[in-house]
């Protein structure tokens, strides 16, 4: 194909996209646009995985029945999560394999939040309600994305993080209306997710180096700074409403601005993090690889059976 | 209260509250995926069927605990499941060899317990007969793809039946609770379930390629409360909260 061929198509492309087209997977696409959403769908279905461990990591202990079956719902259903997000990405040309080999080495990347211990019964709520709450307002613009099976999948998928993060508040307000040490456990745990949940929705926008060619393709719609100011504004009144305190002595109503103003965040700690040295990344890691490592004699062994029914239908047929 | 009616109940229960917290120990580190999913499901399958169970017990016992009292507050000689489903997840091989041991079991007493004279009993087996079906053929299945998979699922297989075996025959066991409930037309007559239970677990096991262990020495004890040594921890973790915390709401 001649230069002026491809700049021919990728105009047309980009004109679909400003006319909210989907890109369905056997459409021509730009190599930059295919490599872009296989990072950032594939790092999508990695947070969800990974996700599973810290809240997994209560299942066992969870103080009741009704709450043991809700957590368990609610891990299974980022287990889906990443099912549908992985799927989605193999239609780009790359298999789950593929994908899982670069989580394990590192090379591809899950949300940081994940590498952060959950040490009480509260951290529970607190991933539900901040957690959650921040990765929907990530989320739901990408439902009107420009490749369709990334919006389709997360259709479903903000449907289930929705009523995840009302479960989380629920499990806080119970904590804060519970007695003085289930308040102090709620506290507690606000004051340590708080600031990672704001680092969640990602670098200010002066160094973000994503961001202008995201927006060209609707794999954003707001910048990561006007995220984290509609989270904060959305998530202040609902610490106010059960009596808990947001862990910020800077954090103030902005009559002119109409928001919240709010203190600095650390980004020292978030690079940190980033960077594979927060206090759980490597055991998060470690945890992954040696469940994958640890499975691979059963995968091969459904793959030598389902190859030998096979043959033997092979043969009943020959 | 009536005693071997709870009784009779809390040792149906326990069965599941105990497997579905072993199930609930993997998730997040399964093989692949799906069987992550499938597992997490049993699990959860199990403690819903718990919580009907213990919310019926709590109403029969009348003295104000809740079902998470029941679940949660017991001690270790009090909790009634069979020893095989406190068994350690060793492997994928011994979880799912577990599990297929009980659930073929589990599907048969359902299936007579939907008969009870007991309408709640005889409404909770009809509503998680559906779910023992998927864990049995579930189970089944890879019991059936491991053993005629590779050699060394084959040997792994084989091995995690042959250790869970000693465990099997206390699942025909009949307590004093057991024997009166059937008495009354409300329990299941275990002991008639045990022929057709060897017949049919033989016959996956000669289809998935394994050998039906020969060794006739059994394990007994958890329907009277004397356990193996795995269930203590088993019971640390499932109690820690309400015990650390006691008569808080969550």
């Amino acid at each position: 194909m001649s230069e002026e061929q491809i700049k021919n198509l990728e105009e047309q492309f980009e004109a679909r996209i400003a006319r909210d087209e989907k890109i369905e997977p056997k459409d021509w696409m730009p190599e930059k646009y295919r490599k872009t959403h296989i990072r950032q769908m594939s790092q999508h279905a990695h947070s969800e995985i990974v996700g599973m461990l810290p809240e997994g990591n209560w299942i066992t202990r969870a103080p009741s029945l009704r709450r043991k079956v809700a957590l368990l719902a609610k891990v299974q259903d980022e287990a889906g999560h990443g099912l549908y997000l992985y799927s989605a990405t193999e239609t780009l040309g790359i298999s789950r394999d593929e994908m899982y080999e670069q989580l394990h080495s590192g090379k591809a990347k899950y949300s940081s939040i994940f590498n952060y211990p959950t040490i009480t019964w509260a951290d529970m709520g607190a991933i539900g309600w901040l957690v959650d709450g921040a990765a929907i307002i990530n989320q739901v613009p990408l439902c009107n994305t420009s490749y369709g099976p990334y919006a389709r999948a997360m259709i479903r998928v903000c449907k289930e993080e929705s009523f995840h993060q009302r479960q989380g508040f629920e499990i806080m307000m119970k904590l804060a209306n519970g007695t003085p040490e289930q308040k102090d456990m709620a506290q507690d745990a606000l004051n340590r997710w708080w600031w990672p949940s704001l680092m969640m929705l990602g670098p200010t926008d002066d160094v973000s180096v994503h961001t202008a060619q995201s927006m060209k393709w609707k794999l954003k719609r707001k910048s990561n700074d006007d995220l984290r100011q509609q989270f904060i504004d959305q998530t202040v009144p609902q610490a106010e409403l059960i009596g808990l305190t947001i862990p910020d002595a800077d954090l103030k109503w902005n009559e002119t601005r109409g928001s919240y103003d709010f203190g600095e965040i650390d980004w020292d700690e978030f690079w940190q993090v980033v960077k594979g040295h927060g206090p759980m990344n490597k055991e998060r890691m470690k945890a992954r690889v040696g469940a994958w490592e640890r499975g691979e004699w059963v995968r091969d062994a459904a793959m030598a059976h389902a190859e030998k029914k096979q043959e033997r239908k092979q043969k009943q047929a020959g | 209260m009536k005693e071997n009616l709870y009784n009779f109940i809390l040792g149906i229960a326990d069965n599941s509250l105990i497997l579905g917290q072993r199930m609930g120990e993997l998730c997040g580190h399964g093989p692949s995926l799906e069987t992550d999913i499938a597992c997490t499901n049993i699990s959860l399958d199990l403690f819903g069927q718990v919580r009907s169970y213990f919310q019926y017990a709590a109403k029969i016992a009348g003295d104000g605990r809740t079902e998470d009292d029941i679940a949660m507050l017991r001690k270790e000689r009090e909790y009634k499941n069979v020893l095989l489903v406190e068994q350690p997840n060793i492997d994928f091989a011994f979880t799912l060899g577990r599990q297929f041991l009980f659930d073929v079991y589990h599907l048969a007493f359902l299936s007579e317990l939907q008969k009870s004279t007991d309408l709640t009993l005889s409404a909770i087996a009809n509503k998680c007969i559906k779910e023992v079906s998927y864990h049995e053929r579930f189970s089944s299945d890879w019991v059936r793809r491991l053993g005629d998979g590779t050699n060394e699922s084959n040997q792994k297989i084989q091995e995690a039946i042959n250790s869970l075996w000693t465990y099997t025959d206390e699942l025909f066991h009949q307590t004093k609770a057991d024997i009166a409930m059937v008495e009354q037309g409300i329990g299941v007559d275990v002991t008639k379930l045990k022929e057709s239970y060897y017949m049919q677990v033989g016959q996956l096991l000669e289809e998935a390629t394994l050998e039906i262990p020969e060794s006739k020495w059994f394990q007994k004890g958890g329907k009277e409360g004397v356990h193996t040594e795995h269930l203590g921890y088993l019971l640390s973790d499932l109690q820690y909260m309400q015990r650390t915390y006691p008569n808080m709401e969550w």
